[in-house]
């Protein structure tokens, strides 16, 4: 293990901030995180022991125990359920003899659920070791168990079998733009950095994450900001569930996002940047290098680009399982090789980021925007979508609908036009901006895109009338819980409270009081949370609170109270070693009147 | 100088002071648990929530700026603090009557301050560990808050002993050694991140129960009488 | 003596600590008993609820019994208070919840020290255990605490005295502690 330990550090420079890197090559050569790499990393970097094991436990793909050798782990998103998960994991765990949650006793294979995988117009889907795999059908799974009963290595399992599709059905103003390799660039430089960085605040550009800060402010806050050394941050961790255009553009339009980012490199006086590639897209990270390589080799990229004496360079980071990553600081603590806890703020990135260095951290979209303005201008790009929000938005959707994928439309589109574009029909709502965004119902689809009415990262989920309401916001808001990081009180704790208190009303055991009591938890943590997963955690519950009363109303009890556990299944184990089961051995739920 | 204004009161503060500094300055006591002048702030208990200019922030991480107007000591604001002092209780597993640092303890103050009557949200009966290896200390993870001061306390001793771990609700204190015992780790009773615990999670052995009920710290005094060292147990 | 309020008290998972503290009221408890009356209640062995005005739980709910008990205050009582740090969290009963119900029952009557005759008591008569120790408001709804172990007289008096003369019941902070 030593030399294995030493040999993976060596490719990492022997430097504490890969620590990820390192930890997801050990977990991939032991199935685990085994103590003893604790101890020699822990040795060899100088970090303390704590501070690995902290970030073993943070991180969903990283574990101490044993996972079997072929770690199957299952898309629970609402779109995967939707598209028949639960029959495809139930044929999985019987055709593999594994239940779900558990490792197979020959250690072969372990399946597990996980957070959205990215691969929502094309599921159900499952990451096996890391690789994605879409469409899964019970023809697939029997191709993927016979491969998997053979000890065949993943990477060469069929390449149908690894496919991921784009799905492009609506290309707009950046997926039809041409920008010749290094184009922006030299039109950049042709023109002047600082003009260039005017035509960025022309074009209005907005961070297409979802929060929409203005991405020409924030290069210049970092720009103004004294520093020797300054980064450029692509947040590449698209984890909101029903989000997968950064998918696509990172698959498709990898040279666009990394002309953006040297661009942006340029300006802001950067000469390192880094690409937080979301775990699940482990598939896009060897076709990310070769662009890079490529573009190395082309002269875009590394010293003296363009023999213009710009030294730039990428250098990609997997991420390991953690939605909150895609929050920028704690995206960058965890570019730091330590948990992702959102940092306090201010200091904000753009003046303390990566190495408390002045950093600025944008979107995929942001980045490929920012390439083709820097060629076509500012005016070019403002032409298109509204007053506030300029440009076009390229749109993830999934859920019912005909043609599930990409759609690239000027903001103003309204949803209405969106819904006719997709194919869908006998619409019950639009989850707009994925659950920490909103949920609209059929009275609203007159709203439009945009950061003045409804604002997105790309997420666009779809339900008809034969969705529930219910089950939809308990993925989500299971999710949330599953997903917090756990630094504050409000969010560590409350989403666990909502959590229980949702499915009490959910499963019919609510009262008024109950649905009362769910609105001022979600309350609370919407107003005192830390950072954005814990204000917008509550989102699903409030934004449906707001639109079906009546639906609550109909799950709630007509008493007083109910108690939130089950009383006789508390019951079971006294009653199993007593040997009873006599009518005082069990208990009512409520109370007999 | 300049100025801020808490609850109408004019406050004074120093370039670079958060809004908790500038308070306990004043004598203006704003509710926490995981601050202590001592150390830089961390800003997760969040009971120090004030409303700045009409946006909720957290005092204790938050930069004063001139003008700004503050509402701290309102009827919504503490509500929302006895809240967030009640997840803390039935997060974890908080038996006062047992507790050799009752009357002395933080978490207790505040929820007296707050006039926290009851638990409000059903328990979760963590199954968190107790570690009584070492000679001179005591680790009761039932007892943790995640406030982070021994782990800042014991970075700034020199020998980070501690540091939390997991995520989420599945959060907690984990020890540096081999064993992962306190025992077989570098802390010394004269630590001061063995004196730093606002709950009864870090004890030293051996001085519990001296001080007669009646006579604890926070029997008849409430928290928000107190100076800055006394809130923090000096 | 129609109009006098009517008062139950019980302890469920406690150590009627709570009720010995009331009793401490000692001198009070006689202009008090001008103003109440006492149904169910240890100190007048009535062994059902009538109708009452308050009830007063000590203790949490660690058997099937204590349910009852409480839903049959909960039935009959306008206010229901938890009373101590028992009936409020589970206090110190719930410390077993760490220790999975199995063990207990193991250590208690089959593989503990001293025992003899080993067997898990399995007469319908005796209540059986739950899984955890759950505080009382997890069980029914509960409309004031008194947290205490015990509360002190001077926190019944008070408590007691408000509603009686019609005030919300409010405890100063001399009154509140939670040991």
């Amino acid at each position: 293990m030593e030399s294995f330990i030493n040999h993976t550090l060596k490719k990492y420079q022997d430097c504490a901030t890969p620590l990820l890197m390192v930890l997801r090559e050990v977990q991939a050569q032991y199935f685990h995180i085994p103590k003893l790499a604790v101890d020699l990393i822990s040795q060899q970097l100088g970090v303390s022991r704590t501070q690995i094991i902290a970030v073993v436990e943070f991180y969903s793909f990283l574990s101490f125990e044993s996972r079997g050798h072929y770690d199957i782990l299952l898309s629970d998103s609402i779109t995967d359920i939707m598209l028949g998960k639960q029959d495809v994991a139930d044929y999985l765990c019987q055709k593999l003899h594994t239940p779900l949650g558990t490792v197979r006793a020959d250690r072969l294979v372990s399946i597990d659920n996980t957070s959205c995988t990215g691969l929502c117009d094309q599921g159900p889907a499952a990451l096996v070791n890391g690789h994605a795999i879409a469409y899964l059908t019970p023809e697939r799974i029997d191709r993927m168990v016979a491969a998997i009963e053979h000890n065949i290595s993943v990477s060469d399992w069929d390449s149908d079998l690894l496919a991921v599709d784009d799905n492009i059905h609506q290309a707009g103003l950046l997926l039809t733009a041409e920008l010749a390799h290094g184009a922006a660039l030299q039109a950049a430089l042709q023109r002047g950095l600082t003009e260039t960085l005017d035509e960025i605040k022309t074009a209005g550009l907005r961070g297409r994450g979802g929060a929409g800060f203005t991405t020409a402010m924030k290069w210049q806050f970092c720009r103004d900001t004294e520093a020797s050394q300054r980064y450029v941050v692509c947040n590449a961790d698209e984890g909101e569930p029903g989000t997968f255009k950064d998918r696509v553009l990172l698959n498709s339009y990898a040279h666009e996002l990394i002309e953006g980012m040297t661009l942006c490199g340029a300006i802001i006086g950067a000469t390192q940047g880094f690409i937080y590639l979301r775990g699940e897209y482990l598939h896009l990270y060897e076709p990310l290098l070769a662009v890079l390589a490529q573009r190395r080799s082309a002269g875009l990229l590394g010293d003296n680009i363009l023999d213009q004496g710009l030294d730039f360079d990428i250098t990609i980071q997997l991420g390991l399982g953690a939605y909150i990553c895609g929050e920028e600081s704690a995206l960058i603590e965890s570019l730091e090789g330590k948990r992702g806890i959102p940092r306090n703020r201010p200091p904000y990135p753009v003046t303390s980021g990566y190495l408390n260095k002045p950093t600025v951290v944008n979107n995929v979209e942001t980045f490929v925007a920012a390439a083709h303005i820097a060629l076509q201008g500012g005016a070019w790009f403002a032409a298109h979508g509204t007053e506030q929000s300029t440009g076009t938005k390229i749109l993830s959707i999934s859920g019912d609908c005909a043609k599930a994928g990409i759609y690239e439309y000027p903001f103003g589109t309204s949803i209405r036009q969106i819904l006719n574009d997709c194919g869908a029909d006998d619409v019950l709502g639009v989850q707009v901006g994925g659950p920490s965004g909103t949920f609209i119902c059929d009275t609203e689809f007159d709203r439009v895109l945009g950061f003045e009415d409804l604002a997105t990262g790309g997420s666009f989920i779809i339900f008809n009338t034969s969705r529930s309401i219910f089950d939809i916001v308990q993925n989500f808001t299971h999710f949330f819980a599953h997903e917090s990081c756990g630094f504050c009180t409000p969010c560590r704790v409350g989403t666990s409270l909502l959590k229980k208190q949702f499915d009490k009303i959910c499963t019919g055991h609510g009262s008024s009081g109950d649905v009362r009591e769910l609105q001022e938890i979600a309350q609370l943590i919407k107003t005192t949370s830390h950072c954005g997963l814990g204000q917008t955690a509550a989102q699903p519950i409030i934004t449906t609170l707001e639109r079906y009363p009546e639906l609550y109303n109909q799950k709630i009890k007509q008493i007083s109270f109910e108690p939130g556990f089950d009383l006789d299944g508390a019951l079971a184990i006294a009653r199993q070693l007593s040997g009873r089961d006599d009518s005082n051995a069990h208990l009512a739920q409520v109370e007999e009147e | 100088m300049s100025h801020i204004t808490i609850d109408g009161q004019v406050v004074p503060f120093e370039e670079g002071q958060t809004i908790i500094e500038a308070a306990t300055a004043a004598g203006v006591y704003i509710p926490h648990l995981c601050h202590n002048p001592e150390y830089a702030p961390h800003g997760s208990c969040k009971l120090c929530t004030v409303n700045v200019n009409g946006r909720n922030a957290t005092a204790c991480t938050f930069p004063a700026v001139e003008g700004q107007t503050v509402c701290n000591n309102t009827e919504e604001l503490n509500f929302d603090r006895k809240r967030l002092t009640q997840m803390l209780f039935v997060e974890g597993n908080h038996f006062c009557p047992s507790c050799e640092k009752s009357g002395n303890c933080e978490l207790q103050a505040v929820g007296y301050h707050l006039n926290m009557l009851d638990n409000h949200y059903p328990h979760f009966f963590a199954l968190r560990d107790l570690d009584s290896s070492h000679p001179d200390l005591l680790l009761d993870r039932n007892r943790c808050i995640f406030c982070n001061l021994c782990v800042r306390a014991s970075h700034a001793d020199g020998k980070d002993v501690f540091a939390i771990a997991g995520r989420g609700i599945n959060k907690h204190l984990i020890v540096n050694s081999a064993s992962g015992n306190l025992g077989d780790s570098d802390i010394n009773v004269d630590d001061r991140a063995a004196h730093i615990c606002p709950t009864g999670a870090i004890l030293v052995k051996g001085t519990a129960f001296k001080v007669p009920i009646g006579q604890r710290r926070y029997d008849h005094h409430d928290i928000c009488d107190m100076s800055a060292g006394e809130q923090h147990g000096e | 003596m129609a109009n006098k309020v009517r008062i139950a008290t019980t302890s469920l998972a406690g150590c009627f600590g709570c009720h010995m503290s009331f009793l401490d009221l000692d001198e009070r408890l006689v202009p008090l008993a001008e103003l109440v009356e006492f149904n169910r209640s240890p100190i007048t062995d009535i062994k059902h609820c009538a109708p009452c005005d308050i009830g007063l739980i000590e203790g949490g709910v660690c058997n099937a019994e204590n349910v009852h008990v409480l839903r049959e205050f909960r039935q009959n009582c306008k206010i229901l208070v938890a009373v101590g740090a028992c009936a409020i969290n589970g206090g110190l009963p719930a410390m077993r919840n760490s220790v999975p119900l199995e063990e207990c029952l193991r250590e208690a009557y089959l593989d503990g020290i001293g025992v003899e005759n080993p067997m898990i008591p399995n007469d319908p008569e005796l209540p059986l255990l739950l899984n955890q120790v759950h505080p009382i408001h997890e069980v029914v709804k509960i409309d004031y605490s008194l947290p205490g172990c015990p509360p002190s007289a001077d926190v019944f008096w008070k408590f007691l005295t408000d509603l009686l003369e019609g005030r919300e019941p409010g405890l100063d902070y001399d009154l509140v502690h939670y040991d």
